[in-house]
């Protein structure tokens, strides 16, 4: 009783603090987090696209010399790889969804004010944004950065006498990757608090919305995959620098120098790293999800059709995430049984993923659809994430993963399934709650162009990979033409790639000045311009949980065709009259 | 950008967090102090001292979470890298992992982490004690700090021993020429036991911490969450230890 | 699917349909799919001018989720499950079986970079090998130890040469780092991982020249890591192999250890 009371003595809130610096930058305030974690991204996204459009141009035309640098040498090319795929997957495609949308919507999803430990979450940037530096450090070190991928398969990564960069370009990488294990395990901590203790009154589980149960599953699935990263990255550390030999063999003949000592197993490093990467691709992709759940059903005007089957897909996938590490390692020799083993789980993993795919592509036929920009976006989401979907039951099996394992069918593989879905999904979000952060709505015209022209340029770039890896042409190779198989039938596809990525990187240019031209002279939102029942679009900061999310659809009332969280079904009296009207806190 | 940022002020001022809320209590038998959280009914809006300390509770066991798979990684390689021996010139399998003789101070130093868990469950039970709790609640005193101090003061003085003895337990190792580098069971023990005491060490300056914090702190619920955090984490060190020592006696 | 190469590994066969079957499957799939979301999206334009929406929504229908999800998923487990079945046969003939006996044995070294081909000689025999005498331009890349009486008649190759229609043991390590030793033209694919022994069984059936990849990313020679896989006839493989034995007989093995000053390193 006491605590139900305890609001009405509060003291008056403080005023807000003054000026630019501790308002949006120094602050604790997890909106001003958010906008900072977008910055952060989009400053990744674009020294990683600049990066792959040097990959792309470099394989087409190797001779060309690039601006400011000259001629790629393939050391050059293989760092440029390496800091791509490091670049993508931990800064944009963990950041944005894992930490950029939480700290936008999250507390006001669940009806919180704030989150758990507003200080921590603040700590958690500085770290990103640290760990963000260390990494590009890389690139100015002696020797350059790392080139030995985004896996860094020791012992490759723990002798530094295996090539250029796997000096002080690996170690900044080591750093950087331990940096952004602690800031992704504290964030999240804070994540899982807020969720679970700081829910508003009436927010129970039954009515989450399914992407506060997707971060909910993503961020139990962050402490326990970045943690054991962390632990991977201290012992390869350790083996670089202090003689241990973990990740080590014995009898090493580097450029033909025996290397004394060792007597570990490159084993563990793949172990304990897919340990990380298979749950880092749910982590990325499951807000994604929540969120094209949501906004189907808000842009159909109709509920989620089996809410808590939904509920049950997204943590039978984070859970099952867990166990299917082995399927990166079929090639590695590994006992056979083992991969039998992993192939039967991959593939479990793909039944609540197509179960998802399934009621979002039911949610289609229901209602009136209404092609907006974030819907255009959710599609987009979907046909990517079935794209690159479909080809993973055919990588789950060992027998033809032996063949396609480090192809470039795989590289199409995760770049439809993660990279395209994910960042699509990213840009639905960006469209959909942008008018939280500006008031106004974004061009929805220069919007469509920007999906119209993504949408082809994606699938043009990475749809014709599934070929070259058919070909069998490998991942990591700084030319096509090598001395004995140089895949001359592939040359017209890689080009043809190279001008859709050209293509595709252009097109973001239309998002960029959409973002800046909308935030002065876009439509003005209103309060909730997409008619949305969640709370993130609720006037009051503090509001009351009454119903379900997504309840969308004529049964909602005779006026309107949705019903907001925040509002109550029958206006009085309640159905749970007393209880959930405590005297004194009903709401005006 | 010309807008604001947001359509509502969000508050960013420290709240209240329980002002007017009563401190929660260990009241028989549920443990746990009562079962009232009807999430229903309860208001987090202002969210109470129970739902504070849960709050914090949460954060610390997810953190723990993630330092259990920490140490469960750092074990793996104690699990694999025996294995990880290779074929040599004579095609005899070689394996250079050789067992390490625990150092007996170990056992000590066990004893005195296991004690030491004891004194802080000790502490942090004095400070949810109902009728003291009530009596610092109404400003009576602080009845519940005065018994939870000196507990709390016995568990950093064995905290220290421990990492004392640990300390020793390395001096004599490396007396026996057992250096971090020596060989992989040695980086192993070192690397484990390394990080523990770290852990432990860090756990030290939050016992410090919530020494000053139960005297220095306002709130009782403050207080009750310092000590009560900081009793988490040791409870948990001593658990890891546990399962470290285990491992490192009965599977060389 | 004719994009592979031509195959001509005896597992080939099974694997190119397997293959096909899948993509077709897939792609089939992946077709009805985008088709389903362009309907929805040409339904959502058509019904722009209608008034008011269409239907009731029937949330909590149990047969509009019994059609729509749980008839489909059912469908899709079985499709799963059938894959799973179908490729299982392949994988178990490939892997879960004791070697040949009668198979031809070859050992692969991968190195920064280049691939080597140890055959045993005519004892059957692989010599000892030693870190410490790997010399690549003394002439001795994987450190055979002149001590050992095995080792006269190991043979090394830079190119791998085996015979038409008979079983083939791969024994696969590297040096330094791992490599992904793969033939796409027989579709095989395994890391060889330094400190570990793999082993890989194929059967060769088309004589030919099939180029020999590395597919795990080894340091900036990485995409110059090829040679060539000949597949030749049983008499041309005797043939050869003897000429390469006389030479390696004929030639002394050096035992100069790489890190000696009296060999200049070009």
């Amino acid at each position: 009783m006491n605590a139900r009371m305890a609001g009405q003595a509060s003291a008056p809130p403080a005023l807000p603090p003054r000026g630019f610096l501790r308002r949006r930058i120094f602050t604790s305030d997890h909106r001003a987090l958010a906008v900072l974690y977008l910055l952060l991204g989009l400053a990744a996204v674009t020294i990683g696209t600049l990066l792959s459009l040097v990959i792309r141009v470099h394989r087409v035309w190797p001779a060309v010399a690039f601006p400011f640098y000259g001629m790629l040498r393939p050391e050059d090319y293989l760092a440029v790889v390496t800091m791509h795929g490091t670049l993508m997957v931990f800064f944009v495609l963990t950041v944005v969804p894992q930490s950029a949308f939480p700290n936008l919507v999250l507390p006001a999803q669940i009806g919180a004010d704030r989150m758990a430990f507003p200080r921590l979450n603040a700590a958690a940037f500085w770290l990103t944004l640290a760990s963000l530096f260390v990494l590009l450090a890389a690139f100015f070190v002696p020797r350059g950065a790392p080139i030995s991928g985004w896996t860094s398969y020791p012992p490759f990564s723990a002798i530094p006498a295996t090539g250029p960069g796997q000096g002080a370009g690996m170690d900044c990488w080591l750093a950087a990757i331990g940096l952004f294990c602690i800031a992704a395990v504290a964030s999240s901590a804070n994540f899982l608090a807020t969720i679970l203790a700081r829910r508003g009154q009436g927010m129970t589980f039954g009515r989450l919305p399914l992407t506060v149960w997707s971060w909910l599953a993503s961020s139990a699935l962050t402490v326990i995959a970045f943690s054991t990263l962390f632990a991977a990255a201290l012992m390869l550390f350790a083996d670089r620098h202090f003689g241990t030999s973990f990740f080590i063999p014995a009898g090493e003949v580097i450029s033909g120098i025996p290397r004394a000592g060792g007597g570990g197993s490159p084993m563990l490093w793949l172990h304990l790293f897919w340990f990380f990467g298979h749950p880092e691709v749910y982590i990325s992709i499951l807000p994604g999800m929540g969120l094209a759940s949501a906004l189907l059903a808000n842009f159909t005007r109709r509920p989620v059709p089996a809410y808590r089957f939904m509920v049950a897909a997204t943590l039978l996938i984070g859970f099952l995430g867990l166990g299917v590490w082995g399927h990166h390692l079929f090639v590695s020799g590994m006992n056979p049984y083992a991969g039998t083993a992993f192939g039967l789980t991959t593939i479990a993993i793909a039944v609540p993923s197509s179960a998802e795919v399934l009621t979002w592509l039911a949610m289609l036929f229901r209602g009136r659809m209404q092609l907006t920009t974030p819907m255009l976006f959710t599609l987009g989401f979907i046909s990517f994430f079935i794209a690159g979907g479909l080809t993973g039951p055919i990588l789950a099996q060992p027998a033809l993963d032996a063949y396609l394992h480090n192809t470039f069918f795989v590289v199409a593989h995760f770049h439809l399934v993660m990279a395209m879905a994910g960042v699509f999904s990213v840009f639905a979000g960006i469209y959909y709650w942008y008018p939280l952060l500006t008031e106004r709505l974004m061009n929805q015209t220069l919007g469509k162009a920007h999906f119209w022209i993504s949408l082809i340029a994606a699938y043009g770039t990475f749809f014709p990979m599934h070929f070259a890896g058919l070909a069998g042409e490998p991942r990591h190779y700084a030319q096509l033409a090598g001395p004995i198989e140089s895949f001359p039938s592939l040359i017209p596809v890689e080009r043809g790639i190279t001008f859709a990525a050209l293509t595709l990187a252009t097109a973001q240019l239309i998002f960029f000045f959409n973002v800046i031209y909308s935030a002065r002279h876009g439509v003005r939102a209103g309060g909730n311009p997409w008619r949305a029942t969640t709370h993130e679009w609720c006037p009051d900061a503090h509001p009351i949980t009454r119903g379900e999310p997504y309840a969308y659809g004529p049964e909602s009332g005779p006026e309107k065709d949705f019903l907001p969280q925040w509002e109550s079904a029958t206006p009085a009296p309640s159905q749970f009259g007393a209880r959930e009207y405590p005297s004194g806190l009903k709401p005006e | 950008m010309p807008a604001t940022f947001t359509r509502h002020q969000v508050e960013i001022e420290k709240r209240d967090t329980g002002y007017g809320g009563k401190p929660p209590v260990d009241r028989r038998p549920t443990g746990g102090g009562g079962g009232d959280d009807n999430w229903d009914s309860h208001s987090s809006r202002h969210g109470g001292p129970r739902e504070l300390l849960i709050r914090y509770r949460l954060a610390v066991l997810s953190g723990l979470a993630g330092d259990f798979v920490f140490f469960a990684v750092l074990v793996s390689a104690f699990f694999v890298r025996p294995t990880a021996g290779h074929i040599d010139a004579g095609a005899n399998f070689v394996s250079d992992w050789h067992p390490i003789a625990i150092p007996p101070i170990l056992w000590i130093n066990t004893a005195i982490l296991l004690l030491s868990s004891l004194t802080i469950e000790v502490a942090r039970r004095q400070l949810f004690h109902e009728i003291d709790v009530m009596e610092e609640w109404l400003g009576l005193g602080r009845p519940a700090v005065r018994r939870a101090a000196p507990w709390l003061a016995a568990t950093i003085l064995l905290g220290g021993l421990f990492l004392t003895g640990q300390w020793i337990a390395w001096q004599q190792l490396a007396a026996q020429g057992l250096f971090f580098a020596t060989n992989p069971n040695s980086h192993f023990f070192y690397l484990v036991t390394g990080a523990h005491a770290f852990h432990l060490f860090l756990g030290l300056f939050a016992l410090l911490f919530a020494l000053v914090a139960i005297f220095r702190l306002k709130k009782v619920e403050m207080r009750q969450i310092a000590l009560d955090c900081t009793a988490w984490f040791w409870h948990a060190m001593t658990l890891f230890w546990i399962f470290l020592f285990v491992l490192l006696v009965c599977y060389q | 699917m004719n994009w592979l190469p031509p195959n001509g590994a005896l597992h080939g066969t099974g694997f190119d349909q397997l293959l096909r079957w899948n993509l077709d499957t897939m792609f089939w799939l992946f077709v009805a799919a985008q088709v389903l979301i362009v309907l929805a999206m040409l339904l959502a334009v058509l019904r722009r001018g209608s008034a008011q929406a269409t239907g009731p929504a029937q949330p909590r229908s149990f047969r509009f989720f019994l059609f729509t999800e749980l008839l489909p998923l059912l469908a899709i487990t079985a499709l799963y499950i059938a894959m799973v079945v179908t490729s299982h046969h392949l994988w178990a003939a490939r892997r879960e079986q004791a070697n040949a006996r009668n198979a031809v044995r070859v050992e692969v070294t991968g190195v920064q970079f280049a691939w080597y081909f140890r055959y045993p000689g005519d004892d059957g025999i692989y010599g000892r090998l030693v870190p410490d005498l790997v010399n690549a331009p003394a002439g001795n890349p994987l450190g055979l130890d002149p001590n050992d009486p095995h080792s006269r008649d190991d043979i090394v190759s830079p190119v791998l040469v085996l015979p038409a229609g008979q079983p083939v043991d791969l024994r696969l390590r590297s040096l330094d780092v791992i490599h992904g030793f793969f033939i796409p033209g027989m579709r095989l694919k395994q890391d060889a991982i330094p400190g570990m022994i793999g082993h890989l069984q194929f059967t060769p059936e088309v004589p030919g020249v099939y180029p020999v990849l590395c597919t795990q990313v080894c340091g900036l020679g990485h995409a110059r890591m090829q040679t060539r896989l000949r597949v030749v006839t049983e008499t041309e493989f005797r043939r050869w192999l003897d000429a390469r034995e006389r030479i390696a007989l004929a030639t002394p093995i050096p035992d100069i250890p790489a890190s000696s000053p009296a060999v200049a390193r070009p």
